[in-house]
């Protein structure tokens, strides 16, 4: 398992409870990237009908039972995940943002979601706070929410309970291919031998899989969040802005922000969030934050007195087709991809690791895996996009 | 051709000397401070509202002090702002020149009227200073225990006494200003209490004694302060330590101990004494979190780590000078002719101008004392010994050192930002300013290797990574700042 964030944690443990050996390598800490810079979303309400909705439903189901099997023999761990099954309000500010929120909400409905139009004295009653501006309202009472870094430590802790083993501060520096097969991977500490090689590099799988020999397009789409100092319950649920659906869909390269705003158990608001295409760069941008700031007031005019003590940023792993990768390489026998969730990686990891075990020991899976394939232009079309894409 | 304009953060020793040098060459200056009153820590004024008579009284070097900040505060190419906060740097692209803009709030910090401005200038001075480190001990965390900074604050600034009995504890010369200060506003001092055994404070004292002559200043000023406690016959102690506070609600007592040179317990050694307040200070930390925003390079050193700078006070940032006493604690003479250098040099000053040797001199000398002052009041490495497993090791979350254990010692949680996450040490309102530099020093104890290697595009979780570095409003944040017409 190359790579210790959530999903490698959430494949190490399939695999491992299945009887598979399994070595987890990262070259930095387990959980400290990517899965360590979210915000623990587990979210159905965000996706449109499709391949990546039925993935949502089936890890909604399966978190549940993940964390009550983790529980059995470490419930501190499981403890720590502070799974909150909230719900979600997304709430709508103008009148196109309502009819294409409801529009929305009928698609959904048809494939299995639950959401529930709210009305203004109903949504004042959920969430007093929100502002009194807005067109249109809806409840997903499958929205949940994790603290992430715990979430992923629970996975690998029960996946070393039962026999997997892990290796941090382990780079992976090249491949050992024999006959058209990836039989090793090279790291500065000495070769690992596996049958099978999984990258969940997050947003550094494409950079992973190049060392490898078989590139794959993802980039990183940076996040930044903002952090309250600790209040009184102010806000009950997630509560995101109706076109946060389009900032996720969207492809685009400039900056886009869309409130989400939640409390976590410590009492400190959590304040999403922006999508950037820049690369790796960590600087600091206070226009990013001001756009995030600006946008949470539009729905909690309330909390403009409220000072933000801490701000912190991360980079989902982003496939230019929105999609996750997951499945064989076709290129390289003995590689398979588990990645390219971009910010919804927390809340698909437990249903992504369940489909991989299947895959990886030829067992039905619950649902079509078509959409994810490796071999689809998407993630092999490398040299297709146009060479500005590139830079940022 | 335009002068340079010189952006100065901090206006106590350093900054202000630094504000001077830097109008004497010609640049414009901004100076800015926290405080509603120039001088920082070392000589903190009385608010006007107090409308001191005397404020000389509880300080040294006063009179030098208040020509400077005249001279400067007076001079045309000086903006003053006090009251301004920096709440972060924005660090330039990589292929664009010069340092990062200065995103500053002004006004005071509880006014419900702060105004945000970026400013962008020629070159930045970091002045920002130290705050005093305390290390956890059981009982810590209970109201009447202070950091002597706080406590000297209080009776400097306020003129206001933290008790009536109180001890004073922890290792370093400032120990004796802090007892000094408490006796001037009133309390009773029971002892003063010196971590570090005589030997210790005595070998690192006397070494190549003939340095110290240059800080003659600094000497005179601390017989002053021991003269005021032997005057008060005050308990001097070395190779003692409070290693517990106690009381119900608040401190009633403390336990003080023996220590060997390690700083570990002599057991049997253990004494108790009623208090009705503590104060405790082993050393200080510098404000690393405004350098290390900027993306200055840290030097590690056995007094803790400082902003690394070169001959002239520059950082490895293009354009930003350090100086004072976040590149080491070596006291006031010191910061000044750091600040002197800085900010000469960052407003286009010659180089080779023959007063910079003497400041360099002034300077070397400080540096020298400031390793004189590590080697004579060392942290020992057995403190941890007092720590219990119930024991706070941060006070905002509460979080206890069993906890912190637990999380280092477990593979999936052991990364640094894991840890915090997992135990919350350090995400309470101080942003790990007080606990951070301790739960890292622990960690890489308990796991007995360095700490996280950096991963690309991911900040270092160490612990003076604050890309806010002060509080702001979520309104005064959702407001477009404006830019300073300068």
């Amino acid at each position: 398992m190359l790579g210790a964030g959530i999903v490698g944690a959430a494949c190490a443990r399939e695999l491992a409870l299945a009887g598979v050996q399994v070595t987890v390598v990262d070259r930095g800490g387990a959980a400290q990237a990517t899965t360590a810079h979210g915000e623990g979303n587990v979210l159905v309400s965000d996706k449109a009908p499709g391949p990546e909705l039925e993935l949502a439903q089936m890890s909604r189901r399966l978190w549940p039972q993940v964390l009550a099997g983790i529980a059995e023999s470490s419930p501190r761990a499981a403890r720590a995940v502070e799974w909150e099954p909230k719900g979600g309000i997304v709430v709508a500010t103008t009148d196109a943002g309502a009819v294409e929120l409801t529009r929305f909400a009928d698609a959904q409905r048809a494939a299995g979601v639950r959401a529930e139009v709210l009305d203004a004295d109903a949504l004042a009653a959920a969430e007093p706070w929100v502002t009194r501006d807005h067109t249109a309202a809806l409840r997903y009472p499958d929205d949940a929410q994790v603290q992430p870094a715990a979430a992923a430590a629970a996975l690998l802790t029960d996946a070393l309970r039962a026999g997997a083993e892990l290796r941090t501060g382990c780079e992976v520096v090249g491949a050992v291919v024999r006959a058209g097969r990836l039989t090793g991977v090279r790291t500065p500490a000495g070769f690992i031998e596996a049958d099978a090689f999984v990258n969940a590099a997050g947003p550094w799988a494409g950079e992973l899989a190049a060392r490898l020999g078989a590139p794959v397009d993802v980039r990183p789409r940076r996040g930044d969040v903002l952090v309250t100092t600790p209040l009184p319950p102010t806000v009950f649920h997630k509560v995101y802005d109706a076109d946060y659906v389009g900032a996720v869909g969207s492809s685009a390269e400039q900056l886009q922000t869309s409130a989400v705003v939640e409390s976590t158990r410590g009492g400190s608001v959590l304040i999403g969030s922006s999508r950037r295409r820049v690369g790796f760069d960590d600087r600091l941008r206070p226009e990013v934050l001001s756009g995030i700031a600006a946008k949470a007031l539009r729905l909690f005019p309330g909390l403009a007195g409220v000072p933000v003590m801490r701000a912190y940023g991360g980079f989902r792993p982003y496939v230019p087709d929105h999609l996750p990768i997951i499945g064989a390489d076709p290129r390289l026998t003995g590689l398979w991809h588990a990645g390219g969730h971009e910010g919804a990686g927390i809340g698909l990891s437990v249903g992504t690791a369940r489909l991989l075990r299947n895959l990886l020991l030829d067992q039905p899976t619950k649902i079509d895996v078509h959409a994810f394939r490796v071999d689809r232009p998407a993630v092999l079309g490398v040299k297709a996009q146009p060479a500005s894409e590139e830079r940022a | 051709m335009t002068p340079p304009h010189v952006t100065v953060v901090g206006a106590g020793p350093a900054g202000l000397a630094a504000a001077e040098t830097a109008l004497i060459a010609g640049a414009e200056v901004t100076l800015l401070d926290s405080a509603e009153q120039p001088g920082g820590q070392y000589h903190r004024m009385m608010p006007d509202a107090y409308a001191a008579a005397r404020p000389e009284r509880l300080q040294h070097g006063w009179r030098a002090f208040d020509r400077r900040r005249r001279w400067v505060l007076e001079h045309p190419r000086c903006t003053w702002w006090p009251d301004t906060t920096v709440w972060a740097l924005e660090r330039p692209a990589p292929h664009e020149p010069g340092p990062p803009r200065v995103h500053v709030l002004r006004g005071p910090a509880d006014g419900a009227d702060r105004r945000r401005l970026g400013l962008d200038s020629d070159a930045v001075v970091l002045a920002v200073g130290a705050h005093d480190r305390v290390l956890p001990f059981p009982g810590w965390e209970l109201p009447g225990v202070f950091t002597g900074g706080a406590a000297q604050a209080l009776a400097k600034g306020e003129r206001v006494v933290v008790g009536d009995r109180v001890v004073v504890a922890g290792t370093g010369p400032f120990l004796l200003p802090v007892a000094a200060s408490l006796l001037e506003a009133g309390s009773r001092v029971l002892a003063v209490l010196e971590a570090n055994a005589t030997p210790t404070v005595a070998r690192g004292w006397s070494q190549r004694l003939w340095e110290l002559a240059a800080q003659a200043g600094k000497a005179g000023e601390l017989v002053e302060y021991a003269a005021a406690l032997v005057r008060h016959r005050v308990p001097c102690r070395t190779g003692r330590a409070v290693i517990e506070a106690r009381g119900d609600g608040r401190v009633e007592e403390v336990v003080t101990a023996r220590l060997r040179g390690d700083w570990s317990v002599v057991p049997g050694s253990e004494r108790t004494i009623a208090v009705d307040a503590v104060c405790v200070t082993h050393g200080f930390s510098p404000q690393l979190e405004l350098p290390v925003a900027a993306g200055c390079a840290l030097r590690g050193s056995s007094a803790g780590e400082f902003v690394d700078v070169d001959d002239d006070q520059r950082t490895s940032c293009p354009g930003v000078y350090a100086c004072g006493e976040i590149t080491g604690i070596a006291g006031a003479p010191a910061a000044r002719a750091e600040g002197a250098l800085a900010g000469w040099l960052a407003g286009g000053g010659d180089p080779a101008a023959p007063a910079l040797r003497h400041l360099r001199r002034n300077r070397d000398q400080g540096r020298a004392f400031a390793e004189r002052l590590a080697r004579a009041h060392p942290v020992g490495a057995a403190w941890p010994g007092w720590l219990r497993p119930e024991t706070v090791v941060c006070r905002c979350e509460e979080t206890d050192y069993a906890s912190l254990c637990r999380a280092v010692a477990h593979a999936a949680t052991a990364a640094a930002r894991v840890v915090k996450l997992e135990t919350r040490a350090g995400l309470g309102p101080c942003q790990a300013r007080m606990c951070g530099p301790t739960v890292a020093e622990l960690s890489a104890r308990l796991r007995g290797e360095p700490l996280d290697r950096p991963v690309e595009g991911l900040p270092v979780a160490g612990p003076h990574h604050r890309p806010i570095a002060q509080p702001i409003r979520l309104g005064e944040l959702a407001d477009c700042p404006s830019l300073d017409p300068e």
